[in-house]
């Protein structure tokens, strides 16, 4: 439903000849993406790893340096107003008109996408149901929560009943009950056949909705699949120990050597963040007893021992070598924000 | 507000890909109204544009007017009194002055990223936006320039008449599309609404002041009158002023430049020559930002 093929987009800095960089910033590097009908595919990434500025492209409002958009068969460069019409984008930062009411703003935006008077106000009134609108309304929205607000947003998007609705962060800083909402809507929608794309940077979101993801990083997809084969692919189950509450280094080193030696463990790591505890790949369950009698004859406690299925955490730390919360972190140094701001007026 | 459209909009599939293409000019109509109406129903929730737009010309008017009150008779043209002189200034500059600011709502739409859900929109013509603010900002400062002219003859300021009122109003209109245009092309070229309210704040005044607004040109030294009669704003006034003096001929002189006398129907000509150049000066602006 959705192709992107090669993307490239640098901001500010201009493009010196043959598209070299000249002292831009890259924002998309080859990203290359395949959405099919009627999934809800989630776009997962750190902050700054180029989500946003894929979907402004997909939706029309910034041009690629080079690459091309397809949607539903159609080209979004050549032929942008016929791709405004199956798309509904529900921008990250919510533009409202605080002196028009959420219902002006609705009907409003009904025009611009030629609706019929009556089928507008028909919609709306559906529009209302479905989010819970009814009590808010016909206020201004001014006044409206962020999660009125977005909710609003979702509700203008899906007004000329788009075939692709696309969402950049839909739930951020939201409250647990307007996300359940808006997740609520979304799977909705999936399962009446629309296409839904979002972005996020929220693990667990991307791994509750999702039918598929891409994970993005420094403007490229370096994973791509459904979540639960991603989860598969990695194999192993996951294992937190800690012989004490808090141990030292040398404890710590001296407990990794020993259970490194243990077949059936694949991988162990000290997680000095955490106490200096012990995060521990191994092939099956029954490998669990067998750390235990180890640790019991090298006369060690345990303090806690936890096991858990490979999480989508661990797929992105396989992917990327890092967790996401590091990848954050160190992509907010490198972004330029005012040519990412003049590119978005 | 809930406002049935008066544009029949044909029935078309929601559903894409097949777009069954209703008429061009039903669809433009029908962004451009929805557009206008939101301007119109920020103005109404928000009034303070339109008050301080009366309310400052009629300040103006009182105070200004009332500075010459007893300058020695027959030291203006025709001999009338400073009142009456500075009506067709103080007309002028209102209508200049809300076009000059046309471009502050685009701006700040910039800015807040609503313009963004315009653009996203399949709207038939980008135009529409631009198309919108101009009807706005020409029905505002008409009514400003109304409000104007009815307190100025309320002042014994006179009155120009049936065929007046027409020509004063075609002379503002054209005017008023210039600077709409100059003010909107601004709003997409400049990064800010600080630069932007900077230009207005620089342009405004000394367009005022270097025109024929609030004396004559027999008033200035050389150069000043050069200005002044270069000054699009003079182009205006001077027709207008002609109008009140009870003048309504397109081919009488209401001008005498240095480099030339001008008619009303020049002035006009001129005005129009303005606005089109500017809209076409403006177009690669637009398309820029908004194509």
């Amino acid at each position: 439903m959705i192709e992107l093929q090669q993307l490239r987009k640098c901001y500010g800095g201009g493009k010196a000849r043959g598209g070299n960089l000249a002292g831009g910033v890259l924002a998309l590097d080859g990203l290359t993406l395949q959405v099919p009908a009627g999934s809800l595919y989630g776009l997962l990434g750190p902050n700054g790893a180029g989500k946003t500025t894929a979907l402004r492209i997909l939706c029309t409002l910034l041009a690629p340096d080079s690459g091309s958009v397809r949607v539903g068969g159609v080209d979004a460069l050549s032929e942008p107003r016929a791709v405004r019409r199956l798309l509904g984008y529900v921008a990250q930062e919510v533009a409202i008109d605080k002196i028009l009411t959420g219902r002006e703003l609705l009907q409003l935006q009904g025009d611009l996408y030629h609706l019929q008077t009556s089928a507008r106000n028909q919609r709306i009134g559906e529009l209302i149901e479905l989010l819970g609108m009814a009590d808010w309304i016909d206020r201004r929205c001014g006044g409206y929560s962020g999660g009125m607000r977005r909710r609003l947003d979702l509700a203008a998007g899906l007004l000329h009943r788009p075939q692709v609705l696309v969402l950049d962060e839909p739930t951020v800083g939201l409250d647990i009950e307007s996300r359940a909402a808006i997740w609520g809507v979304l799977r909705q929608l999936r399962d009446g056949g629309t296409t839904v794309l979002l972005s996020s940077h929220y693990l667990e979101e991307v791994d509750a909705l999702a039918d598929h993801l891409a994970i993005i990083e420094a403007g490229r997809v370096i994973a791509e699949g459904a979540p639960s084969v991603l989860k598969a692919a990695l194999g192993g189950d996951r294992v937190t120990l800690r012989v004490r509450e808090f141990s030292d280094a040398d404890e710590a080193e001296r407990v990794r050597s020993l259970l490194h030696a243990c077949a059936g463990v694949r991988q162990v790591v000290v997680n000095q963040a955490q106490g200096f505890s012990l995060n521990l790949v191994i092939e099956h369950d029954g490998v669990i007893e067998q750390l235990r009698r180890q640790l019991a004859e090298a006369d060690l406690p345990v303090f806690a021992l936890a096991q858990s299925r490979p999480s989508l955490d661990d797929v992105y730390l396989q992917a990327t070598g890092r967790t996401l919360m590091d990848a954050e972190l160190a992509v907010a140094g490198s972004r330029d924000p005012k040519a990412e701001r003049k590119a978005s007026m | 507000m809930t406002t049935t459209l008066p544009v029949p909009v044909p029935t078309r599939d929601p559903a894409p890909g097949s777009q069954p293409e209703a008429s061009a000019l039903a669809e433009i109509s029908q962004e451009t109204l929805a557009l206008t109406r939101r301007l119109f129903v920020q103005l109404q929730r928000r009034p303070s544009t339109l008050v301080a737009g009366v309310l400052q010309p009629l300040i103006w008017l009182v105070l200004f007017g009332a500075l010459f009150a007893k300058a020695p008779e027959g030291l203006l043209p025709g001999g009338i009194s400073y009142g009456r002189f500075l009506g067709a200034g103080v007309i002028v500059f209102t209508a200049f002055s809300a076009a000059l600011n046309a471009g502050l709502p685009v701006m700040f739409d910039r800015e807040f990223g609503f313009l963004n859900r315009l653009l996203v929109a399949p709207l038939r013509s980008r135009s529409s936006i631009v198309l919108a603010s101009v009807l706005y900002i020409t029905s505002l400062s008409l009514v400003q320039s109304l409000a104007i002219m009815g307190t100025a003859a309320l002042l014994g300021y006179g009155w120009p008449g049936g065929a007046g009122v027409l020509l004063v109003l075609v002379t503002l209109l054209l005017l008023v599309f210039a600077v709409t245009a100059l003010s909107l092309g601004l709003a997409f070229a400049l990064p800010g609404h600080i630069e932007l309210i900077a230009v207005i704040f620089v342009a405004n005044l000394p367009l005022l002041f270097a025109s024929t607004a609030l004396a004559p040109l027999s008033f200035m030294p050389a150069w000043l009158g050069w200005l002044a009669a270069l000054n699009p704003l003079t182009f205006a006034i001077e027709p207008i002023r002609a109008a009140y003096a009870g003048q309504v001929s397109l081919t009488a002189v209401v001008l005498e430049a240095p480099y030339g006398q001008l008619s009303s129907a020049t002035c006009l000509g001129v005005l129009a020559v303005l606005a089109a150049g500017l809209f076409l000066l403006i177009r690669p602006l637009l398309d820029r930002k908004l194509t």
